[in-house]
């Protein structure tokens, strides 16, 4: 029996599952573990994963650190990337790709090379992040450089409106900052230095007042 | 009493090297810990009185002594997926001085007789990671990791795991899952991780503020430290103050303090002119309360008795200048979004919370919806695998049984709005 990919109906909002809206070759078999023959894997592709695998009692462990990896390699986790991991691992493509799924910092699209993620949970939207998200995004206006995204809590209310540029923590951005934040990304400066988290003093005054002392 | 342990001379120039730690004194708690029997230790941290402080609070001797005697291989697993909206305790902890809590957690690997360790640290955090992963490397050529910690011939081997985004993930369960390779679906419980965790062997699972208070607690003595704060609420305990305030931050209190205290105290309370609406006492999932609440004493037991809990320690406040239904749309969406979908009703009722908050914020409800929408919740409250659920379903419930009046003007307004165009349109 023939099947017409076509003719299968999906549904109309579509999915966030990536891949569920293509019509897909029904008729394929699943893949199994890549044959090592036929998969050529980059040696240090392969050597990094490896390192990784023998950290953990179980193999499988390694799947996040290797499909990060895979990103790091070729800026997202493409069926390819995916491929060449699953065969080091020995995996199926399939395993890999229902983990990469299911986190958010595993980009199962092509995207933008600077990860730009500003937080619009409550702390910070009550502090005016989706007014700076709108702002970047109108500031970025469709570079496809960029991966800009509201992001779920980032664990930085103390900074407020805040963004994570690159995995570099940023705040509290003022909207007129917007323009210089993007322009240093785009040339490829550290963004924001005096508002890096990395630099803030804790808030507690008695942190400051004592010190020494017993560990 | 003492009020400041875990912050303590946090932002020394130095700290979060082994020189600067050791400097202060680090990693002698840990010495005297090997001299004790594993036995006295876990009796010492019941005794101490210690609490949980990821959110759940339940005590962590209890937890340690479950772990069961023998030789199989068990594990110690560090919750650093801090992904509770509104804490940042465990960044500035991990940040700034980590080898506190590596310390802790070769102590607590020690008394459960846990060889192997491991750090299940967020994504999002990258800095932390790369510190975190420094001091471990130190605290290995040092010798106070490895095959024999100083040479006692107790073995603790200890690796950083990153997340990858996912706030199931601060799940324990969901952790373990994670850490095995897989998506990070919650486990049916029991069987508990403390019997059969990580690659199925008993797991003890603490937080990073936990297991960060654990070296004070040996070098002061578990008496000594049950001293501090109030009747089942020993200790201190970082709060993250974030939302309406003049100065957000983290703070370190003694159990037991004034919440007014913490808000207008130390965070400075919300901006000129406003006064507080609502407030978490303990991140997003907690129950919220009003400015009537203020002067609840911020502890464990108070505040269940009030109808919510202390959680992870994150305070958000929100002031007046806010409508209570856009922050129950943010915080339904929020749900919504990271709900795993193993389970019914939490996949199903947090997406359809979402939908009805929407159609109140955009006007197109009825009044009939606020009670579809509570019933919603009581169907989420107890009927899930995880808490995640009920983490959005308390906070909701609460908001509209005490802001009804806010959702109902709303919904009336928009009415009204309807009527007038219809009836400008049927003039016309």
């Amino acid at each position: 029996m023939t099947i017409d990919p076509s003719r299968i109906a999906r549904f109309e909002h579509g999915s966030r599952i990536p891949g569920w809206d293509d019509a897909v070759d029904l008729e394929k078999d699943p893949a199994g573990v890549p044959d090592p023959a036929s998969t050529p894997v980059p040696e240090d592709l392969r050597a990094e994963i490896e390192a990784q695998m023998a950290r953990y009692p179980d193999r499988r462990s390694a799947a996040i650190p290797a499909l990060y990896a895979v990103q790091r390699r070729y800026g997202w986790c493409s069926p390819e990337g995916v491929e060449q991991a699953a065969c080091v691992m020995r995996v199926t493509p399939g395993y890999l790709t229902a983990v990469a799924t299911f986190y958010d910092m595993l980009e199962t699209r092509p995207v933008g090379r600077h990860a730009l993620y500003v937080c619009t949970n409550i702390s910070c939207s009550l502090c005016g992040a989706d007014e700076l998200l709108a702002a970047l995004r109108e500031e970025v206006d469709g570079d496809p450089d960029f991966n800009l995204r509201g992001f779920e809590c980032l664990g930085a209310c103390d900074i407020a409106p805040m963004a994570s540029v690159n995995g570099q923590y940023v705040g509290p951005i003022a909207l007129d900052e917007v323009p210089e934040l993007v322009a240093q990304i785009r040339a490829g400066e550290p963004p924001l230095p005096a508002k890096q988290l990395e630099r803030r003093p804790s808030a507690d005054p008695k942190a400051a007042v004592h010190g020494g002392g017993a560990a | 009493m003492t009020d400041i342990l875990l912050l303590e001379g946090i932002d020394e120039p130095g700290l979060a090297t082994i020189e600067g730690y050791e400097r202060r004194g680090g990693y002698q708690a840990l010495r005297k810990a090997l001299r004790m029997p594993q036995a006295d230790l876990v009796d010492q941290l019941k005794v101490s009185g210690l609490r949980g402080r990821g959110g759940a609070g339940f005590s962590m001797g209890m937890k340690a002594s479950f772990l069961p005697q023998g030789d199989m291989q068990k594990y110690v697993v560090v919750n650093a997926d801090e992904s509770e909206p509104g804490t940042f305790k465990d960044r500035e902890l991990m940040q700034k001085n980590p080898h506190q809590l590596i310390e802790g957690i070769v102590i607590a690997a020690y008394a459960v007789g846990a060889t192997k360790s491991f750090i299940y640290i967020r994504g999002e955090y990258e800095h932390q990671a790369d510190v975190l992963d420094a001091a471990i490397a130190e605290a290995y050529a040092r010798g106070y990791l490895g095959e024999s910690v100083l040479g006692s011939g107790v073995t603790c081997e200890l690796h950083l795991h990153r997340g990858a985004g996912a706030y199931i993930c601060g799940e324990e369960t969901g952790l373990l899952d994670s850490l095995e390779g897989k998506r990070g679906n919650p486990r049916l419980k029991p069987p508990f991780p403390a019997n059969q965790g990580l690659f199925q062997g008993p797991t003890l699972i603490n937080n990073v503020e936990t297991l960060s208070t654990v070296p004070h607690i040996v070098t002061m003595g578990a008496e000594e430290y049950a001293r501090i704060g109030v009747q089942n609420s020993s200790g201190t305990k970082l709060v993250s103050v974030s939302g309406n305030v003049r100065r957000p931050g983290n703070y370190e209190i003694e159990l037991g303090m004034r919440s007014r205290d913490i808000i207008y105290g130390l965070a400075g309370g919300p901006p000129e002119g406003r006064d507080v609406k609502l407030w978490f006492p303990g991140g997003s999932s907690s129950p919220v309360l009003t400015k009537d609440d203020l002067d609840l004493s911020y502890d464990f037991d108070t505040l269940a008795k009030a109808g919510t809990m202390l959680g992870s320690g994150a305070i958000i406040v929100v002031d007046d200048s806010n409508s209570v239904v856009d922050v129950c749309h943010k915080l339904a969406k929020f749900y919504a979004h990271e709900s795993c979908g193993k389970c019914t009703p939490c996949r199903e009722g947090t997406s359809w919370t979402v939908k009805m908050v929407g159609r109140i914020k955009d006007g197109t409800a009825t009044p009939m919806d606020l009670d579809i929408m509570a019933s919603v919740q009581e169907h989420i409250i107890g009927n899930c695998l995880c808490v995640l659920g009920d983490a959005m379903a308390m906070p909701v419930a609460s908001m509209i049984a005490k802001f009804r009046g806010e959702f109902e003007a709303q919904i009336e307004a928009a009415r009204e709005r309807r009527e007038q165009a219809f009836l400008t349109g049927v003039g016309a």
